[in-house]
């Protein structure tokens, strides 16, 4: 498996070398990256040469990088602060109604690029998995071409990307809001989108209809998030985990 | 004569044969569907947003409630793709083990399909027979997790636990009398295995009484037969996949061709369909519940000779024992840790998919590192279905959209996620 793979790599790396951002083998899966302007052409070529015959599309995600490896809970050193280290605010998807920031924020990570399509193709006649990631340039209007010529599956799965993140897929026939709610504002995946909503939804007796109010809940945190950067993959390195856990 | 105008029929989504809350807006031509559009998220959890907000481990139960129908293949996906990006393995018993729950899961799946898509075109007695079959794969679940329905069984590193020694009993109560209990906890004596066994020697029998009322049945063959036709060419431009890419001809299972856990070891054979029309696609899923009993029955045969651990020992990962927890300092401290914060996932991303019931499940997850996920998304066979809908719908007539919503066997957990 994993050698019919690096074939693959150095297929595409061959074929496509100058369109490509990057290709990247990890975990027996490899993934391209590709800017938008040359993603038809690549996706075509996957799709329609001998060597690639991706038939089929399985998936497209959308992903949104804003906050891609900050932790809300600092583990290098201690601190006097105690658990309301981890249970205050201070990254994106901890935010509450009030005080949102209904700006758009751009990332570091990924070159300050923020919004993603991630294409996850199959080969049916080579038994072959590959992934391509097309970052949108612009955050605050984020398009990408849609892939929906090359494979018609793309047309819900576009949708999807569109509703949850607000990337838009030029080229698109029918780019409408598919999972969430018939009027519904704002793009719900987004990291700066808070958890428990903007809205809720009741049944007013007194007006005898649903009405919409500003959400109640108050965001709270179980569990901060952590990164430990001492932790490896089985297998590398070292045959044990490191042993960090228990200082913290 | 009279002139006919287009008009759109509104569907759903409290629609007996919508097989939960879809809503279709149908664009009809007298009795004949123009187009069809599905309106979905009705159901709408945002599983995956909720899946980022919290540690890798207690996001499995959402996974159960993705498709309600076959709940331990979902955990499967979820669970494999987190040990890819750890790099672990679970131990060969619970390999195993997942296999014949995954088996016994495709079962539960098919029966309900079956029992839903003929009810939905007029076989009641169907219905019946399927939920008499589908109580005893229940109380499998139950028996190895407590629970009927929403196991929470798998694990990253194995399972949960191993397999019981004893089946639950029925008891005597004012509609059952001890004589009937009795009767009813006859093949209940033994362990799961024996039980389990004891169903795959009925089974098939089972299956032959679904193929007495339905495959030569004329009322069957005329909803069926020539209905939501799709080519191999266009099922894979669509995204299909499972019994919906079988049923056109395409021989593609990912049992076979990308053989997770022990399936390499496996017998069995994949049914592939050839007009590609929906009985054909009831075709090979009843061939499947045939397949799936044949491995059942092997892994049976291997988990009764080879006991062993079936969760990996690495207590970064795995909470210790409660007993080891007493007496160890340190297997409390990780208990500790694995219940306060969780375990942290090296960076990278990583596809895991399985072959579910009803077609891929894929699960891509993104790790920044931390102890939550960054980014979840769960690949939905029945998504990309419920895409081709409409152009399965096309030119056929209204009656015939129910046959085609049964045939992709819809189910709302997981399209809408």
């Amino acid at each position: 498996m994993a050698r019919r793979i690096d074939t693959l790599k150095q297929q595409i790396d061959e074929r496509f070398g100058g369109l490509l951002e990057s290709a990247t083998l990890d975990l027996g899966e490899l993934t391209l990256v590709v800017a938008p302007d040359h993603l038809i052409e690549v996706c075509t070529a996957l799709r329609d040469e001998e060597a690639f015959r991706f038939e089929q599309l399985i998936d497209v995600c959308g992903v949104d990088y804003l906050g891609h490896g900050d932790a809300e809970w600092e583990t290098r050193e201690a601190s006097g602060h105690g658990f309301s280290r981890g249970v205050n605010a201070s990254t994106a998807g901890r935010l509450d109604f009030l005080h949102q920031d209904l700006s758009v924020s751009t990332v570091e990570a990924a070159g300050g690029r923020r919004f993603a399509a991630v294409y996850h193709l199959l080969s049916v006649s080579s038994n072959q998995r590959l992934r391509i990631r097309c970052f949108a340039p612009d955050d605050g209007l984020p398009v990408i071409p849609s892939v929906i010529d090359v494979w018609n599956s793309a047309n819900w799965f576009e949708r999807e990307a569109f509703d949850l993140y607000g990337i838009i897929f030029e080229g698109h026939p029918d780019l409408r809001r598919i999972l969430t709610d018939y009027g519904f504002i704002g793009h719900p995946f987004r990291k700066d989108f808070p958890l428990s909503g903007n809205v809720e939804v009741r049944y007013d007796a007194e007006k005898q209809r649903v009405v919409y109010e500003p959400v109640s809940i108050e965001p709270r945190v179980l569990v901060p998030k952590v990164i430990r950067s001492e932790v490896r993959r089985h297998g590398e390195e070292e045959a044990e985990p490191p042993q960090d856990a228990e200082q913290a | 004569m009279p002139e006919i105008r287009n008009y759109t029929l509104n569907f759903g989504p409290q629609h007996p044969a919508a097989h939960g809350v879809l809503r279709l807006v149908l664009e009809m031509d007298g009795e004949v569907i123009e187009r069809a559009d599905p309106h979905i998220g009705l159901l709408h959890r945002a599983t995956e947003k909720l899946a980022e907000s919290k540690p890798y481990n207690q996001s499995i139960g959402y996974m159960d409630r993705l498709d309600y129908v076959s709940m331990m293949c979902n955990e499967h996906g979820y669970v494999l793709a987190i040990e890819k990006l750890l790099g672990i393995e679970a131990p060969e018993r619970a390999q195993y083990i997942r296999v014949m729950f995954d088996e016994v899961t495709r079962i539960l799946n098919h029966l309900l399909w079956i029992g839903a898509h003929a009810l939905d075109i007029g076989a009641m007695t169907m219905f019946l027979y399927a939920f008499r079959e589908r109580e005893d794969l229940m109380d499998c679940y139950e028996a190895v997790s407590g629970t009927r329905m929403h196991a929470t069984y798998y694990r990253p590193g194995g399972v949960y636990r191993d397999l019981p020694d004893r089946m639950p009993q029925y008891q005597a109560s004012k509609w059952h009398s001890e004589s009937e209990v009795k009767k009813m906890n006859e093949n209940r004596q033994g362990s799961l295995l024996d039980f389990l066994e004891d169903f795959t020697v009925r089974f098939p029998k089972c299956v032959d009484e679904y193929e007495t009322l339905l495959t030569d049945n004329r009322i069957w063959k005329q909803r069926t037969v020539g209905i939501g036709v799709v080519s191999p060419e266009r099922a894979l431009q669509l995204g299909f996949t499972g019994p919906m890419l079988r049923g056109s001809g395409v021989e593609w299972d990912l049992r076979k061709k990308q053989p997770y856990e022990v399936y390499d070891r496996m017998d069995f054979d994949i049914p592939v369909g050839v007009s590609g029309d929906s009985y054909d696609r009831y075709l090979v899923r009843i061939e499947e519940m045939r397949q799936s009993n044949r491995i059942i029955r092997q892994c049976i045969r291997w988990l009764r000779e080879n006991p062993g651990p079936v969760i990996i020992d690495d207590h970064k990962i795995i909470p210790p024992e409660r007993e080891e927890m007493k007496a160890d300092m340190e297997a409390l401290i990780h208990h500790f840790k694995l219940f306060t914060e969780g375990f942290c996932v090296p960076a990278g991303e990583a596809y895991a998919a399985i072959e579910h019931p009803k077609g891929e499940f894929g699960v891509y997850m993104v790790s920044d590192g931390a102890n939550k996920p960054f980014r979840v998304k769960i690949r939905a066979p029945g998504f990309a279905h419920l895409a081709g809908l409409d152009e399965m719908a096309r030119g056929h007539m209204l009656a015939d959209v129910v046959a085609i919503i049964g045939t992709q066997d819809i189910v709302f957990g997981e399209i809408d996620r």
